[in-house]
């Protein structure tokens, strides 16, 4: 059995006991971002001066006798469509250049409640429209365990940095799999909680119906410490639900739990998944749990009915970025008018990946075609979760591979829209039946590239993914795993793009 | 497979209801791109959902209003601090004329 206690756990307790201040531990995360940000760029923003404000009062609070935060100290990271009032938040766009959030996400403000230190601010896909977080008015960041590849995304400096281990945890966000998809790429583990688990106050609107912030961490202990500060309902979102927080255990007993494996579904995944994805079913087989197959039917319709879904809400959602009250305005001269100023400003605000859904779902919202997609998209939907709902009935949890690969090369989808979409295949259906779901990493391939394992649950069962993960973690340790050698390796990534 | 265009025409009917001044080489793109896309998602249409109520979200039912009670807005300075262009004394924010 090997140590439960992950980086987030060992920096709380050693503050706790005084052998570490939190300014130096706070310090420490910034010399290391600092030094990795050549090779990664993981970061938009790092903020420097709020984390160590932060940090200075929580040691003389410490030194006061004052009873500590639970996360009193700790650094994370957040991602860049996560609002912090005093940072910068432009959710990766040219659109929000400038713009700094009068006010904290509801998450934000509860991570500084519990003492967590926010360290500065993530990259990711244009308002989180990605998988390889390649589509960011900041350029590309790269994957730690191999630099020409992409860490995933959206959420994929989230990722990054928690992967080379500048920070124990940061938040991210997952409309599709953007917590998941970029976990499984970076070797660590990524949860998205039950829709409505976690408030959507302050988070940039993609996917309104499909968007949840949730953990990164190195170990399952650790994201279910991070989740169970920003978890509970929040009287700014009305979508966040009243049901209790429990109190997550990860003692990681999984006798009895029962694993269900949508085989049909899974066929064709890369070898090196395959195979890692067999093992981990066996380690879970080898602690008491039962494996068996069943069936998604519409599994395998669950990406078009997400990218008919997730467009049409996003067309209506950037709406507002219109250059009148934040971020970008276009050149203007005295003969434009009003509606000059809108078109201009969001053609040259917004990347080809963000226009291009918005121009998807304004079509499929439009006269004539409402029916025939959207309507017939959110029946579908209903169809997938009522496949869920079928499956719990006799199972806990729904294990799949997180993707179908390792990570691919940066610039190697990105020609191609339909391709990068269909790395989302195993993680859209969580979003769109609404149930928490977890990626754990489970391997390594042949390249050296990590491999992760998802498991779902029932709409609030946070509470069986933390206790399979746990125990999945507790008999391997491929969580130990790191990628070797970030600083000093010269960064092959793409510059950013061009603006239009 | 080919997929054939959108019709130019189309896609600017579509980018004006966006709002988005499109070059004529993102029109050109965004056809071509657009119609693959749709090409792909139209399998859905063949899926029976006869009696299926669409669904619009995942929350369950349990979504709640908010407590009708009084709270203090954002200040008016703090609003506009964010604007590209206002007219702070006054408390707006500045748009190109629109009445001549």
């Amino acid at each position: 059995m090997t140590d439960q206690r992950g980086p987030l756990a060992q920096a709380r307790d050693q503050i706790r006991r005084g052998e570490r201040t939190a300014e130096a531990v706070t310090r420490e995360a910034l010399d290391t971002i600092q030094r990795q940000e050549p090779s990664l760029a993981a970061f938009t923003a790092v903020a420097t001066e709020r984390a160590l404000a932060q940090a200075v009062a929580i040691d003389q609070a410490r030194s006061r006798g004052e009873t500590l935060a639970p996360l009193a100290g700790v650094p994370i990271a957040v991602k860049d469509n996560i609002s912090t009032k005093g940072v910068p938040t432009t959710a990766g766009s040219r659109v929000l250049a400038g713009y700094v959030p009068p006010y904290d996400a509801t998450v934000v403000a509860r991570l500084a409640a519990a003492g967590a230190i926010v360290v500065g601010k993530t990259n990711c896909d244009e308002f989180a429209m990605g998988s390889s977080t390649e589509n960011s008015a900041f350029g590309a960041t790269a994957n730690p365990w191999a630099l020409d590849r992409a860490p995933g995304g959206s959420s994929g400096g989230s990722a990054a940095t928690v992967a080379a281990r500048a920070v124990p945890a940061s938040l991210g966000s997952d409309t599709g799999g953007s917590i998941r998809q970029p976990a499984a790429f970076c070797g660590i583990v990524g949860l998205k909680p039950t829709y409505g688990r976690v408030s959507r106050y302050g988070l940039l609107a993609f996917a309104s119906s499909l968007d949840q912030i949730g953990p990164f961490a190195v170990t399952v202990d650790d994201a279910a410490a991070v989740l169970s500060v920003i978890a509970g309902q929040d009287r700014h979102d009305a979508t966040s639900a009243a049901q209790p927080v429990p109190a997550w255990t990860t003692e990681g007993d999984t006798r009895g739990l029962r694993i269900g494996v949508p085989r049909a579904f899974i066929e064709g995944v890369d070898d090196s998944v395959g195979q890692a994805f067999e093992e981990a079913l066996a380690v879970w087989q080898d602690r008491g749990a039962t494996v068996m197959d069943i069936a998604l039917p519409n599994a395998s319709l669950a990406i078009p009915v997400y990218y008919l879904i997730a467009t049409a809400e996003a067309s209506s959602n950037l709406a507002r970025y219109d250059g009148v009250r934040y971020g970008y305005r276009t050149a203007l001269c005295p003969t434009d008018s009003l509606r000059d100023m809108y078109e201009r400003t969001r053609d040259e605000g917004f990347g080809a990946e963000v226009k291009r859904r918005i121009m998807l779902g304004t079509y499929v919202l439009s006269a004539g075609y409402y029916d025939a997609y959207y309507l017939k998209a959110q029946q579908v939907r209903a169809k997938v979760r009522d496949d869920y709902a079928a499956a719990f009935k006799s199972v806990d949890v729904v294990a799949t591979p997180t993707t179908p690969t390792p990570a691919f090369k940066l610039g190697e989808k990105t020609a191609d829209p339909l391709q990068m979409y269909l790395a989302d295949v195993f993680t859209v259906s969580a979003n769109l039946a609404g149930v928490p779901a977890v990626s754990l990493p489970c391997g390594l391939s042949q390249d050296g590239l990590p491999i992760g394992c998802q498991l779902a649950a029932r709409m609030w069962d946070e509470a069986s993914l933390i206790r399979a993960g746990a125990a999945f973690q507790q008999a391997t340790d491929w969580h130990w795993r790191t990628p070797t050698a970030i600083e000093g390796r010269e960064s092959v990534r793409p510059p950013p793009p061009a603006a239009s | 497979m080919p997929v054939t265009p959108l019709d130019t025409t189309e896609v600017r009917r579509i980018a004006a209801l966006a709002h988005l001044a499109l070059t004529d080489d993102e029109i050109g793109l965004f056809g071509r791109q657009l119609a693959e896309i749709l090409e792909y998602v139209r399998q859905i249409q063949s899926e029976d959902t006869t009696g299926v109520t669409p669904m619009s979200h995942a929350s369950g039912g349990d979504a709640h209003e908010r407590l009708d009670e009084p709270h203090t807005p954002l200040a008016r300075p703090e609003a506009l601090k964010n604007a590209p262009e206002a007219a702070t004394e006054a408390g707006l924010f500045k748009v190109p004329r629109v009445m001549a």
